[in-house]
């Protein structure tokens, strides 16, 4: 037993020694990384990669943090993080404390693009072995992009003792990417064409298009050629799929800014050129809410737009209602004076923002859960605009809702339908204009919630988005909520399948070309509510 | 009854208060004996007061340390700001009441090259002075306006030479707002790349509306043109408000700086404050001047804005570094001609050399631009840039562009007896294309 222990103890201190001894190796390498500029950390850094051992993956680690800083006074390369007033240094290798600096001390070691790639492509081969099976994933894909000939011996060894079958596949992917760019005998090379066309994405197009342009033999660029068509193929079909999806995307953003003004300008009848403006101010109670939260509450900073909804719809709605009071009631049945009005008042709102918070933007920033994006096959989606997505549907689902079920949504259509028979039947028909045009300023307010993950926060938030709105609800129809909805979609769609062949610009004209020549033809838009209301 | 007394009430209001405003207008015509004016016309309100408020408050402060080290030529200086509201033809009526009714000795202002197009024929008219601080496309030369921006070899062809030689760019997007300096700095790129041997097939152009928000399917696209097989940038000269959904869209497909750069040319420190930098790290801008720029002239200039401002948060920016050149520029041609009339001023800007806030000294050049040093920086994580290239020396701005047919025989120099704006070498005239 106690023989057992001592001769574990001693193969401990002979691992221990060697790794020092390798420690010792590189600490020379690591010792230059300070020196020279972007040039010198380069050179350094190739030295690191040639080195191969796994004992620089801190160092490198820290550099692409910018966490590695040179010592002023000995030239000492260490590890610098914030402590307090100054930073706490640690050995890079050995991570040993080495003691304390004021920021003036030690410099940082910059970093650029070039050197950013170096340091992907050095810590991927370095990290292949790693036993958390995400780090290695992430370094196949880090020697797939750098398909780095040095790497193709680590690989082997490492695709021989993968035993996760997916990423098994990226390290076989990898190998094909660096066989193909550095050449290998044909047979490999039929092998690293098959396999490249099963990813069949961009990235494998690239090397697949490289091969059938320059190939070794003819043979191989047939192959090749055949393998690029076939990946052409697959990336088309998601190609329309992925407009499709921008198309749903812009779609919903449209309808989100004017399914407010269908409610205002739809069933009301009031042309609300502040609309936007409402909009505006959602984006900056967002704006407000999350700066409380960050001040006050940090932990819940990630469900600050969540927060912000109510408070949006409230203040947006608030607001509304005391613009229907003090102007817009005065001008019911004059259409031009209230365009006037509410223009002159959008401009105010603007105007009073814009001193309010100045004229900057604002930052919004985006929860955890709404950054970054997934591969849905070959389609890329991003979280944010998923849930804005979902967000406009579940908010044109509750306006339905609230208009159909409800007994504040039966006022407003009997009073829209038929004021002087809604008031004899006791509704307060003053009230209810108020309260309809807060729904839909509130509502304008929500969609400001979202457009604040999208758009700029500045007072200029609102203009952007007043067109459209008008244009999707005159397409649809004024005054039909479905219409709103088919219209969005509509003309969402529309762009996007445009702006690929036309360009942003001309996409947008021909699409308001588009409108103008169908209003001539159907005036009251897709869905027209037929009966007498509409005639009176 | 009522109404008509409410009537005359309103009149004589109205009088009463028109009594004041000439109170108050004959009492600034008397202090305008012993004070110099100087006009201020950036908007202040509208699309472009994001960008126009600050370069306003900059010249605010550099007219009241002015004031404190005695004023210019034993007068005081007197700022008067107008707002022409981001409204082009405004530009124009701004720029005429502050040089007929004000009677400014100069003018510092305007941002986009529409505002300066709308208020160049008031100035040569009037024979005003403008001095106007921020990049633009170039292919104008007045003898009235003075350009303390870069033109563009002072910008784009030296961000263009960087990402060529030290990222060995082969394929370039070329993606901007749909208006005149992104076109013209794009005619004059797309001559140059093609001048270096970059094909056709690898030049992909793209115009986007002003505070266009939609990017997905055209960065959709760029990433499509990207993953060729060689190595792509994107040059932006997108403009304004549409940077921040750029950036954003960028960030959420996971376009990485390391993968496909892209360079912008109007994205300062001011715009990257409304942006969440972190998934833009490593993205470029090419500028004369970065607020992170380690000299002492620029903290000092830093720590008077923070002060001056009252606001520890606030960003230097590039142009606001052009107004300061501009404006010490001003001050020492008035001192030097002894007086602030337009003509004796002109001839004694030519010539003078100020320090900048980068370490050197730029001086005005006979064709009223100014020598720079060009700046490339990378984006970081707190949303300032990095240095990651500086010219050797200073770069003189070169007006008439030498990669367009139309301008590349065209050179402009103030001094007599030439004093053309457009002088063309070839056939030894004044007067050949643009104005």
């Amino acid at each position: 037993m106690r023989r057992a222990f001592r001769w574990l103890l001693a193969a401990c201190v002979a691992i221990a020694t060697t790794s020092a001894a390798l420690a010792a190796d590189l600490r020379p390498l690591v010792q230059t990384m300070g020196s020279g500029g972007y040039a010198g950390t380069e050179k350094a850094l190739n030295q690191l990669s040639e080195a191969g051992d796994p004992a620089a993956v801190p160092v490198i680690e820290a550099l692409q943090a910018g966490d590695l800083y040179v010592r002023k006074a000995d030239g000492l390369v260490v590890i610098a993080r914030k402590a307090g007033a100054g930073f706490a240094l640690t050995d890079p290798l050995s991570g040993a404390v080495v003691g304390e600096a004021a920021s003036g001390a030690i410099d940082k070691i910059k970093i650029n693009n070039a050197l950013r790639r170096s340091i992907s492509a050095t810590l991927g081969a370095l990290t292949l072995m790693s036993p958390d099976p995400a780090t290695r994933r992430s370094a196949a894909e880090a020697v797939f992009k750098s398909r780095d000939a040095n790497a193709l011996d680590t690989l082997n060894t490492a695709i021989a003792k993968e035993k996760d079958e997916r990423i098994r596949r990226v390290m076989e992917q990898a190998r094909a990417a660096v066989i193909l760019t550095a050449g290998a005998s044909e047979g490999d090379t039929q092998t690293a064409i098959a396999t490249l066309t099963a990813r069949g994405d961009r990235d494998a197009l690239a090397l697949l298009s490289m091969i059938a342009a320059s190939g070794a033999t003819d043979a191989l660029k047939t192959a090749a050629a055949g393998a690029v068509a076939a990946v052409e193929q697959k990336l088309m079909f998601w190609g329309a799929l992925q407009n499709l999806w921008y198309g749903l995307s812009l779609g919903s953003v449209l309808l989100l800014a004017a399914i407010g003004l269908a409610v205002t300008f739809g069933v009301m009848g009031v042309i609300n050129m502040a609309h936007g403006e409402m909009v505006m101010i959602g984006a900056y109670t967002t704006f407000l809410v999350q700066q409380g939260l960050r001040t006050y509450a940090p932990g819940l900073t990630d469900l600050s737009i969540l927060l912000a909804l109510p408070a949006a719809f409230l203040v947006s709605g608030g607001v509304g209602v005391i613009i229907e009071r003090s102007v817009i009631r005065w001008l019911y049945g004059r259409p031009l004076e209230t365009l006037l009005a509410t223009w002159g008042l959008s401009l105010a709102l603007q105007q009073a923002v814009r001193s309010l918070f100045g004229p900057t933007n604002r930052e919004v920033s985006a929860p955890s859960w709404m950054s970054g994006a997934f591969e849905l096959g070959g389609l890329t989606i991003t979280y944010g605009r998923l849930w804005i997505v979902v967000f406009a549907f579940a908010v044109f689902a509750a306006l339905l809702v609230a208009l159909k079920r409800t007994w504040f949504g039966l006022s407003i259509r009997a009073v829209t339908q038929n004021r002087p028979m809604a008031n004899a039947m006791g509704i307060r028909t003053a009230r209810v204009d108020a309260l309809t045009f807060g729904l839909g300023s509130g509502i304008a307010g929500l969609a400001g919630v979202a457009l604040s993950q999208i758009d700029n926060v500045s007072p200029n938030l609102g203009q952007s988005y007043i067109i459209d709105s008008f244009m999707v609800v005159v397409f649809g129809g004024v005054g039909n909520l479905w219409g709103t909805l088919v219209g969005a979609l509509a003309l969402g769609s529309l762009n996007k399948f445009l702006e690929p062949y036309a360009g942003a610009v001309l996409g947008k004209i021909l699409v308001l070309i588009f409108i103008i020549l169908f209003i001539q033809r159907r005036p009251r838009g897709l869905f027209a509510l037929k009966g007498r209301a509409v005639e009176a | 009854m009522r109404h008509r007394m409410t009537g005359r009430v309103a009149t004589f209001g109205i009088s009463a208060l028109a009594g004041l405003a000439m109170g108050a207008i004959a009492g600034s015509a008397q202090a305008a004996d012993d004070t110099i004016k100087v006009g201020i016309l950036h908007s202040l309100s509208g699309t472009m007061a994001i960008s126009e408020t600050t370069l306003k408050d900059v010249m605010l402060m550099l007219i009241d340390e002015q004031n404190k080290k005695g004023g210019v030529l034993g007068k005081k200086l007197e700022a008067v700001v107008v707002d022409p509201a981001s409204n082009w033809p405004l530009f124009a009526e701004k720029a005429r009441e502050l040089l007929t009714k004000d009677k400014v000795a100069a003018v510092f202002g305007c941002w986009t090259s529409v505002s300066r197009k709308s208020v160049l024929p008031v100035f040569e008219e009037l024979n005003g002075l403008l001095f106007y601080p921020v990049q633009y496309e170039g292919e104008e030369s007045s003898r009235n306006v003075f350009y303390t921006g870069a033109a563009p070899n002072q910008q784009a062809i030296p961000a263009v030479d960087y990402l060529m030689s030290k990222e060995k760019v082969q394929r370039w997007v070329l993606a901007g707002t749909d208006y005149v300096y992104p076109r013209t700095t794009n005619k004059i790129l797309e001559a140059y790349l093609k001048g270096k041997g970059v094909k056709d097939e690898d030049i992909k152009i793209n115009y986007t509306p002003f505070g266009h928000s939609d990017w997905q399917s055209i960065v959709a696209d760029i990433k499509k043109f990207g993953s060729a097989g060689k190595k792509t940038a994107v040059v932006s000269t997108i403009n304004g408000d549409a940077n921040v959904p750029f950036y954003k869209e960028l960030g959420n497909q996971g376009i990485k700086a390391q993968d496909i750069p892209v360079v912008a040319f109007s994205v300062g420190e001011e715009e990257l404050a409304g942006i969440d930098t972190k998934p833009l790290l490593g993205h470029l801008a090419a500028w004369n001047y970065f607020q992170s720029v380690d000299t002492p002239i620029n903290a000092e200039f830093i720590k008077n804005w923070k002060a001056f401002t009252k606001n520890d948060k606030r960003v230097t920016n590039d142009p606001m570094e052009a107004h300061y050149i501009g404006f010490n520029m001003w001050v020492k041609a008035v001192e030097a001609a002894g007086t602030v009339a337009p003509d004796a001023v002109i001839d004694s800007m030519i010539g003078v050399s100020v320090p900048n806030l980068t370490g050197g000294y730029s001086a005005m050049l006979p064709n009223h631009h100014i020598t720079k040093p060009v700046l490339i920086g990378e984006v970081q994580e707190n949303g300032q840039f990095e240095t990651v290239s500086k010219t050797p020396g200073l770069v003189p701005g070169d007006e008439w562009s030498d990669f367009l047919p139309d301008s590349k025989d065209l050179i402009s120099d103030w001094r007599k007896p030439l004093s053309c704006g457009n002088f063309n070498v070839k056939t030894g005239k004044c007067g050949g294309k643009g104005s």
